[in-house]
């Protein structure tokens, strides 16, 4: 025979715990984090220290409208899943898709950055250490960026078939958490290789 | 419910008799343990992979310590020397010590807390799997290291790897490839167990567990689960670099184009250092159960057990470039490290301290899990005042990479973690298959196991002194090392064939143990509340809890813990 | 806590323990400081464990009641906090009285420069000041306390990580390529100081071996003065001269008023004043020098230099010939 403690609560408190879902991409946010200083720590370490160029100057220019796409996505988002909260399918889908419409874009201006830097300026992760540490850097963030867009496509294709109703807002909740967290390294980024190293 | 007076005094048991299942065949085990999102199972399976590592990283450490046992000794060629240490130290921190401790995390943490698994069982099969797919990688080096022509190469970095070593100029085929990838491989699925265990501890514990009801045991897999995430990741991106560079001809490491072989230090002591916390924590999280069973007593001064586990956490972030005081830092970076490095040394003197509190006036028990609590006691205490050496910068300038600092790590990573693993064997292992291990191997084990380790660990301080260098395949004769190396050679000798006791008495008791019971220890937390081994849905019925131990509270109706807390 | 016998320490040709110079002196001095410390810790908490274990034992096994619960006390806490705080705080003033000293030590006019090299697996000195390049064994002269010539060592490194140590002299000084670390000694008798490589280094760090020569001043302007001419030409040697010319020996090594002038090996311009070879491994004799030109593996496996295969007379003329470098 075994025990299990039961002792009878006379308070009877409610007993609610935080959501693992939260927790989890928090931790994960945190983790991801790390990774991302130790990246832009190796931009900064080693700005300005390129043996031979092209150097940030010469061939950067700054991306504003894709910037402004990715930040103003985080806003669609938001506005979808509130709609989403609201049993709002149709306002919903159409936010989301334009979230998935402002990160297409922003990967695209990356791509066209990063073409014009191979085949105009002859800048690749090899040509020096400012190549290394901006693809590196540029690079990491895109990969996140196609991640999120992944899982927001997959989101929209389930609420375009009729598979999404007000019971899944909380796992939107999360994915969203992931997005907002890939735009706000986004401004990290920026600031770093568009704004200091130029 | 039974009556009732009080409303606090009453508790209830619920009988639970655990099912017998048929027998299945093998193929039906086999399937069923490589698909299971079992939290026990899969903690079960974690042990089991470290255990084959730990036996291999053992027979590399004889390997090196039969051609260190005479001066110029022909037993292994330098390049093999090299592949040895470098395994040796890549197995026993990635694929011994994580894996192990995640083990025990894995099986303890959700029926210590009450809950019915992990809060993410899928992402827990996910993780183990990755890792072991890590460990399996590093050593595919052996065939695949320089083609399939060349086999039998092996990394030989070095388990911290400096840059540029690691380039491929320095580290030709792809031999330091399969190290960088199976570390990346092994942390990515160190932080998802690490996430796994943050969320269970946060939103999986049983009504009435608050935060300070929890067993310490779950707060400090809290605590090192949560420095994974900032230990572990900088040297995921670390490795991510080095892979860039030597495969798509980056330069973050590369001395030629600039490249900062110091950087690298950096990144891999951000997180080498902590991971020496995170293996460390756990350890203290056993010694944290066992020693209050074993003394009969309540863990003394359980906030202030928190608060330094915390602290040592967050302390232990910024304390990474002592490992790097001969590198020509500034006097002031070297002061800084000093400093945060001595600081450590406040709360786990604060350990230490309420070890022996709760020990006192306790009635103790010296049943195998004590005594290598007892064991690991004393060794901890000679390891943090050697660290207090080290951390003396300019006694570091002598002692770092040296043997003393070889002999220093030791002390932690096997007078420390590895005796209470050890500890925590004897311990859980009751519970895990409800048989007990045997009392008489496990006195054997331990004495030869403090013989081998003292004569081993002990005596490698002194070459350091004498002013040996780690990592170096042979010496000179006339410095004053021969007869210190020999005995440091006997000694791990005498280690391994403690370890093989150990291995055979698991063996051994697994099928022809003593009948454990639920409680054999008559202990307070609530995984000795259920069956021995739980069922797979842990607890019958949820428990509620009112204390921090709430089979005390069963067994002592009459002078409850809540009241005291 | 361990073999506390500074006499035994003593004898060992590398031990910290016997100091020869200032910043090993200093580290002495604090080493010291430190282990008595911890060592009073030690015995004090230790004691008090093994006090407890015994004193606390279950004797009787047969009755069985639990003691007393004890589930903590503030005041205690805060004691055992506080101590150990101001123990740290002292003890990281006096380290940081040392680092400051160390690494803020004004350089006093009568200085030697010294270059250093690390390479796989040897060491390169330059005396830019005197004009000398040498290899292995590093020159300097005693300091003496009154006037005080201490070295200071310039070190960076043309390959990898590498750490230059010797025991008595100082503590450690990574060599690490694209960064200048600096480091000081002043040896206070003469003598011969060893060491080795303590970073790891590749295939032969274990054999990167160091030899520090403190000379007096007079035995040291003498050394200069020799290390200054330019190679010995003895006509007896001309074969095993053209020999070493005609092969690959120039792509790395250098000989002064010879064409070769390679730098990826040690330079040979004055190798026969040298006390051994391939950097402290073997003594420098024409059997030995024979060996390695012919196969430096078989004295040191891994070592970058390859082996020639040379003919029987090349290889007995090229030896013949360095053994006159003095």
């Amino acid at each position: 025979m075994s025990t299990i403690p039961i002792t009878p609560d006379p308070a009877d408190e409610p007993w609610v715990l935080p959501d693992r879902g939260t927790i989890g991409m928090a931790c994960l946010i945190i983790a991801e984090s790390a990774i991302f200083v130790i990246f832009v720590v190796a931009y900064i370490f080693y700005m300005g220290q390129g043996l031979g160029g092209p150097t940030p100057k010469q061939v950067l220019e700054l991306p504003i409208f894709t910037t402004i796409c990715l930040l103003s996505s985080s806003l669609t988002l938001h506005w979808a899943v509130v709609g989403l909260r609201k049993s709002k399918i149709g306002a919903f889908n159409a936010w989301l898709a334009a979230t998935v419409v402002l990160g297409a874009i922003f990967l695209i201006g990356t791509g066209m950055e990063w073409y014009h830097l191979i085949y105009v300026d002859g800048l690749t992760i090899q040509t020096n250490l400012f190549g290394t540490t901006f693809y590196s850097l540029v690079g990491l963030h895109a990969t996140h960026v196609i991640v999120g867009l992944l899982m927001l496509i997959a989101a929209l294709i389930f609420g375009l078939t009729g598979h999404v109703d007000e019971k899944h807002a909380h796992r939107m909740d999360v994915l969203s958490l992931y997005w907002h967290f890939v735009d706000a390294v986004w401004v990290i980024v920026f600031t770093v290789v568009y704004v200091l190293g130029r | 419910m039974a009556d009732s007076v009080s409303g606090l005094s009453s508790v209830e048991a619920i009988d639970l008799t655990p099912v017998e299942k048929p027998r299945q065949l093998f193929l039906e085990v086999l399937y069923d343990w490589v698909t299971t999102v079992d939290h026990k199972k899969i903690g079960l399976m974690y042990i089991a992979y470290s255990l084959i590592f730990l036996v291999i990283g053992g027979i590399e450490a004889i390997v090196m310590r039969i051609q260190l046992a005479v001066p110029h000794n022909t037993f292994v060629s330098p390049q093999v020397f090299n592949r040895m240490f470098t395994l040796h130290g890549t197995t026993m921190v990635f694929f011994v010590g994580m894996p192990i401790l995640f083990g025990f995390g894995n099986y303890l943490v959700p029926l210590m807390i009450g809950a019915r698994d992990m809060a993410f069982p899928r992402l827990n099969a996910f993780s183990f799997w990755i890792s072991a797919f890590g460990g399996f990688l590093l050593y595919y080096s052996f065939i695949g290291g320089s083609g399939l022509y060349g086999a039998g190469s092996a990394p030989d970095v070095g388990w911290f790897a400096y840059a540029p070593l690691t380039a491929r100029v320095f580290s030709p085929g792809h031999s330091t490839d399969y190290w960088t990838l199976s570390i990346l491989l092994s942390g990515i699925g160190s932080i998802g167990t690490a996430l796994n265990i943050v969320a269970t501890v946060i939103c999986m514990r049983c009504p009435g567990m608050k935060l300070n009801r929890m067993p310490l045991l779950a707060w400090l897999y809290l605590v090192t689960s949560s420095m994974v995430f900032i230990a572990v990741s900088p040297l995921t991106a670390a490795q991510i670099m080095l892979m860039l560079d030597r495969y798509v001809g980056s330069h973050f490491f590369d001395a030629q184009a600039g490249g900062s072989a110091i950087l690298w230090m950096h990144f891999f002591w951000i997180f080498g250092h902590p991971e020496v916390y995170i293996l460390v924590l756990p350890a203290f999280a056993f010694a944290n159960e066992i020693i209050p069973v074993f003394s009969r007593k309540a863990i003394f001064g359980y906030p202030a057990m928190v608060a330094a586990s915390v602290g040592i956490g967050f302390i232990s972030l910024s304390v990474w470039a002592h490992h790097m005081f001969a590198v020509g830092m500034g006097a002031g970076a070297n002061v800084f490290f000093v400093f945060s490095t001595m600081i450590i040394s406040v709360p786990t003197g604060i350990k230490i301290f309420n070890w022996l509190a709760t020990i006192w006036g306790g009635k103790i028990r010296f049943a195998s899990p004590m005594l290598f609590s007892v064991g690991f006691l004393f060794q901890f205490l000679v390891a943090g005042l050697t660290g207090i050496m080290l951390s003396v910068a300019p006694f570091d300038w002598q002692l770092t990479g040296s043997y003393f600092v070889v002999a220093h790590f030791h002390y932690v990573l096997v007078g420390a973690i590895l005796f209470m693993i050890f500890a925590a064997f004897y311990y859980w292992f009751p519970k895990a298959t409800g048989r007990m291990m045997s009392e008489r191997l496990g006195k054997w084990h331990f004495w030869l196991m403090v013989i081998g380790f003292h004569l081993t660990f002990d005596f490698m301080h002194i070459p350091g002194l004498l002013g040996m260098p780690r990592r170096i395949y042979t010496y000179e004769p006339g410095r004053g090392w021969e007869i210190w190396n020999l005995l440091v050679s006997i000694g791990a000798v005498i280690q391994a064939i403690a370890t093989l006791i150990f291995v055979y008495n698991l063996v051994h008791s697994y099928y022809k143990g003593e009948k454990a019971g639920n409680d054999p220890w008559d202990a307070w937390t609530l995984e000795w509340s259920t069956a021995s081994p739980p069922p797979s849905y842990n607890f019958a019925t949820t428990p509620i809890v009112h204390s921090r131990r709430p089979l005390w509270d069963i067994k002592h109706p009459e002078d409850p813990d809540w009241n005291y807390e | 806590m361990f073999i506390h016998s500074p006499s035994y320490f003593a004898q060992s040709s590398t031990s910290i323990f016997s100091p020869a110079g200032t910043p090993s002196h200093w580290i002495f001095t604090l080493s010291m400081f430190v282990l008595s410390i911890t060592a009073v810790i030690f015995v004090i908490v230790a004691g008090l464990l093994t006090y407890a274990l015994i004193r606390y034992r279950h004797r009787n096994l047969l009755t069985y009641n639990e003691p007393t619960q004890i589930y903590g006390s503030n005041q205690i806490e805060l004691a055992w906090t506080v101590i150990p705080a101001l123990i740290v705080v002292m003890l990281f003033l006096t380290a940081s009285r040392v680092i400051l000293a160390t690494q803020d030590a004004k350089k006093p006019t009568d200085a030697v420069d010294v270059v250093v090299v690390g390479h796989q697996f040897w060491w390169e000195y330059r005396y830019p000041k005197l004009g000398i390049v040498t290899a292995n064994e590093l020159h300097v002269p005693v300091s003496d306390p009154a006037h005080p010539t201490p070295t200071y060592l310039e070190m960076s490194s043309a390959d990898l990580d590498h750490s230059f140590w010797v025991p008595r002299l100082a503590g450690k000084m990574d060599l690490i390529p694209n960064r200048v670390n600096t480091m000081w000694i002043d040896p206070e008798a003469p003598g011969l100081y060893l060491g080795q490589c303590a970073q790891y280094c590749g295939v032969q760090h274990a054999k990167m071996l160091l030899r520090v020569y403190a000379d007096s001043p007079k035995e040291f302007a003498a050394w200069v003065a020799q290390q200054q001419k330019p190679a010995v030409e003895d006509p007896a040697v001309a074969e095993g001269r053209a020999a070493f010319l005609r092969n690959a020996c120039v792509n790395c090594h250098t000989i002064s008023g010879t064409p070769a002038n390679g730098r990826f090996g040690p330079d040979l311009t004055h190798l026969a004043s040298r006390d051994t070879i391939a950097s402290g491994a073997v003594e420098n004799n024409p059997t030995n020098l024979k060996q390695w030109i012919d196969n430096p593996d078989s004295l040191k496996p891994g070592s970058l230099m390859p082996a020639m295969h040379l003919n029987d007379h090349d290889l007995n003329a090229i030896t013949a010939y360095l053994t006159t470098l003095h």
